[in-house]
């Protein structure tokens, strides 16, 4: 079984520092949920660990199974095992989800492997029923004219085809109705399993009624202050972050 | 005059350095299919540089009748007293000397109707090229030219039994002048342009067709090009009839060995569609880097004729070719598609002309371009559509797509519309591809040169879903090349 290791994280854009410190090792089988108010790192964390060019890990290290990945470029640690759904994602205007979907996994094939065209189709109409996203959609550019709910899906397409070892969902709920949050929820707890080690990134409660987390992480200021199990998420919830802030502060006044 | 000469083996240069990497990381368009020339021995050589002498060379060795002969003598002195288009066009042409040029030279062979009676050093170039395959697979009939003269021609029983002419402009001049002689300079008259003229004096090779009435050809007819000498052009020359409701594809696809002397290529294509006909014509150009490649191709829609021209340019130096369609006749249409790619060094300048001269004629205009490191793209188009015409229609859109920032796109739109009942639309984009996009798709597994390849492709992937098949494949495949830059 893997894991990855988040290793006193710092990370900055510019001259600035957004994540100040940061620790967390999530092993495949492990739901994880990182929440906290906006500006706290949360997504700069997320796209640090995939690779994103604008940030710098400044300190610390992020490794799996004892491997360091910083070196690598975004679609090596893809391809090592990385997956990042993202909160706004991207249009390809031309590109098909059918024929970009085909084009990443090649790309994980070794040279002279040719991936079997009918045996993708199957899987990729199988998981399209599954998410509720009409068929048609294969030749449809990728994101192009998208809804913000058929976007969200269309990353859990994604990530249901690309089957990685990590997951790291940012703010996958937000935008989204009743409707389209249980489909991507439900889309994800379909995918939960022993191989799959996810982050969840988000503000809310609502999407961890669906994703039951194993451990509920708070952010704050670029670091993680508190950490518990689905108890804590609801907790936060009652309470709100201004609870956290205060409990923060406390703790670093002694 | 010069006797027959041998060639040495000419030595092929050491495959370009990556011209700045850390610059630019797609440099350099792949030579390896096209990278290679054998030690051929040319039976028939005009030697180098122009003047009425090598006119009536080459006009001897054709055995051709004397209306062609003072065809060309015109053309040359029509062309001596032309400048260079340097006004608008890019001073880069007053590069090219025509003194050092060679300007036909041929095997001395007739052409072939069977492969196996081709003699084998040219049959090891066209093997290289894929021929024989295209032709067995795809296509009723190829002629495939080799330094000027048709080395290599076998129309299929299916296109001869149907009446369909298809053979190099030699022999259909000399074969079938009642046919060919009527259109013949017609549509691109030789004072036109320095260029046009230029062919007209000195053309050699390309393809004249003739379909009868009511024929469609079910397969595209093809031919392929190719310059196997330093210092040579090529000056092929092609004229396409359709008769009344007949139907053709044709399709040229060319490379060429990258040489560290100029090679001019300067063709002239005629189309004539006839009431109802259609005529579609496609090209993929992927020229070597220092190929100047100046072309005249104009059409001439009769009433309800229809023609397409698909037209896509990825190699070259410089390329200076605007496909063009009058249209003549009542409801006639007329369309150009174009894909332009420049890269490092390389200037495609390119577009469309639709002239409009009668009532309810359209015309389409959809020109993409793609400028990466500091390839340079330029977009020109003439719309006409005068004032006594009624019902006209013109939809013109020019996309460019700019890969790094010191890639450089213009675009010269000339439309006149005068009049009160047409309706005329243009729309024109510049865009980047993203970091944001190429980080999303990397994140997903895919490489840099990967992402960037899939992102042109998808800017283009509209225009080439409208070529043949096999086209589409090779037309992506020189895309991806380009932008992994691999060399040689």
């Amino acid at each position: 079984m893997s894991a990855i290791e988040i290793k006193n994280l710092h990370v900055s854009i510019g001259d600035k520092e957004i994540v100040k410190g940061l620790s967390l090792t999530i092993r495949q089988g492990e739901v994880h949920a990182i929440m906290g108010p906006n500006g706290t790192g949360k997504s700069t964390l997320a796209k640090a660990i995939a690779g994103h060019p604008a940030y710098t890990v400044t300190s610390g290290d992020v490794l799996i199974d004892g491997q360091s990945i910083l070196a690598m470029e975004a679609d090596e640690r893809a391809r090592a095992g990385i997956f990042l759904a993202f909160q706004y994602p991207s249009e390809i205007p031309g590109v098909t989800i059918a024929n970009f979907l085909r084009a990443a996994l090649q790309a994980r094939l070794a040279d002279g492997e040719e991936l079997d065209v009918s045996t993708y189709y199957k899987r990729l109409y199988e998981k399209m029923d599954a998410l509720k996203i009409d068929r048609k959609f294969t030749s449809r550019a990728v994101n192009d004219g998208f809804s913000g709910g058929e976007k969200k899906r269309c990353e859990i397409l994604q990530l249901a085809m690309l089957a990685p070892k990590f997951a790291f969902m940012d703010e996958t709920d937000s935008g989204l109705d009743i409707d389209a949050l249980r489909i991507v929820a439900e889309g994800v707890e379909r995918l939960r399993g022993p191989n799959l080690g996810v982050l969840l990134i988000t503000h809310y409660q609502r999407l961890l009624n669906y994703i039951v987390p194993d451990y509920v992480h708070v952010m704050w200021d670029g670091t993680i202050v508190k950490s518990g199990d689905k108890s804590l998420a609801l907790e936060l919830e009652a309470k709100g972050y201004d609870w956290v802030k205060k409990e923060f502060a406390v703790a670093n006044s002694l | 005059m010069n006797s027959p000469a041998n060639f040495e083996t000419l030595k092929v240069p050491a495959a370009d350095a990556a011209a700045n990497p850390a610059e630019n990381p797609f440099v350099g368009i792949d030579q390896s299919a096209g990278n290679f020339s054998y030690d051929v021995k040319y039976d028939f050589d005009a030697g180098a540089g122009l003047s009425a002498k090598t006119i009536d060379y080459i006009s001897s060795v054709k055995k051709e009748a004397p209306w062609i002969r003072d065809f060309r003598h015109r053309a040359l002195q029509i062309f001596e007293s032309k400048p260079l288009p340097t006004h608008w066009a890019t001073r880069d042409l007053e590069t090219i000397d025509f003194s050092k040029i060679r300007y036909y030279l041929s095997q001395g062979q007739k052409p072939k109707r069977t492969w196996d009676e081709v003699p084998d050093d040219i049959k090891r170039t066209f093997e290289r090229l894929g021929v024989p395959e295209q032709e067995r697979k795809f296509l009723a009939g190829v002629e495939a030219q080799f330094d000027s003269e048709a080395a290599y021609s076998n129309i299929k029983e299916l296109v001869a039994k149907q009446g369909v002419i298809f053979m190099n402009s030699t022999a259909a001049l000399r074969e079938h002048p009642d046919v060919f002689r009527k259109w013949f300079g017609k549509v691109i008259p030789t004072a036109d342009n320095k260029f046009s003229a230029l062919n007209s004096a000195v053309f050699s090779g390309g393809s004249f067709i003739y379909v009868p009435p009511g024929v469609k050809v079910a397969h595209p007819l093809q031919a392929y090009f190719r310059i196997n000498a330093e210092n040579f052009g090529q000056f092929e020359r092609t004229l396409i009839i359709c008769d009344e409701g007949s139907e053709l594809t044709y399709m040229e696809g060319c490379t060429a060995p990258k040489f560290s002397t100029t090679t001019l290529h300067s063709a002239v294509v005629e189309l004539v569609a006839l009431k109802g006909a259609k005529i579609q014509y496609i090209t993929v150009q992927n020229w070597a880097a220092n190929v100047f490649n100046l072309v005249t191709k104009r059409g001439l829609a009769h009433e309800e004729a229809e023609i397409k021209w698909i037209d896509c340019n990825i190699g070259s130096r410089l390329t200076m070719k605007y496909p063009g369609v009058v249209l003549k006749g009542r409801k006639a249409r007329g369309e150009v598609l174009s894909i332009a790619l420049a890269n490092d060094g390389q200037h495609q300048d390119t577009g469309a002309k639709m002239i409009h001269a009668a009532d309810e004629t359209t015309s389409n205009i959809i020109a993409k371009s793609i400028s990466v490191g500091q390839g340079r793209s330029t977009y020109r188009g003439v719309v006409h559509i005068p004032k006594h015409l009624k019902g006209c229609k013109n939809n013109t859109e020019c996309d460019a797509l700019l890969i790094n920032t010191n890639s450089r796109t213009d675009t010269y739109p000339a439309i006149s519309v005068r009049g009160q009942q047409h309706a005329a639309q243009h729309e024109a984009s510049v865009s980047k591809v993203s970091d944001e996009m190429i980080f999303y798709m990397k994140s997903r597994g895919l490489t840099e040169a990967q992402a960037m390849s899939l992102a042109v492709n998808g800017f283009v992937n509209d225009l080439v879903r409208q070529f043949p098949m096999e086209y589409s494949v090779e037309l992506k495949r020189l895309i991806d090349l380009e932008m992994e830059g691999s060399v040689g």
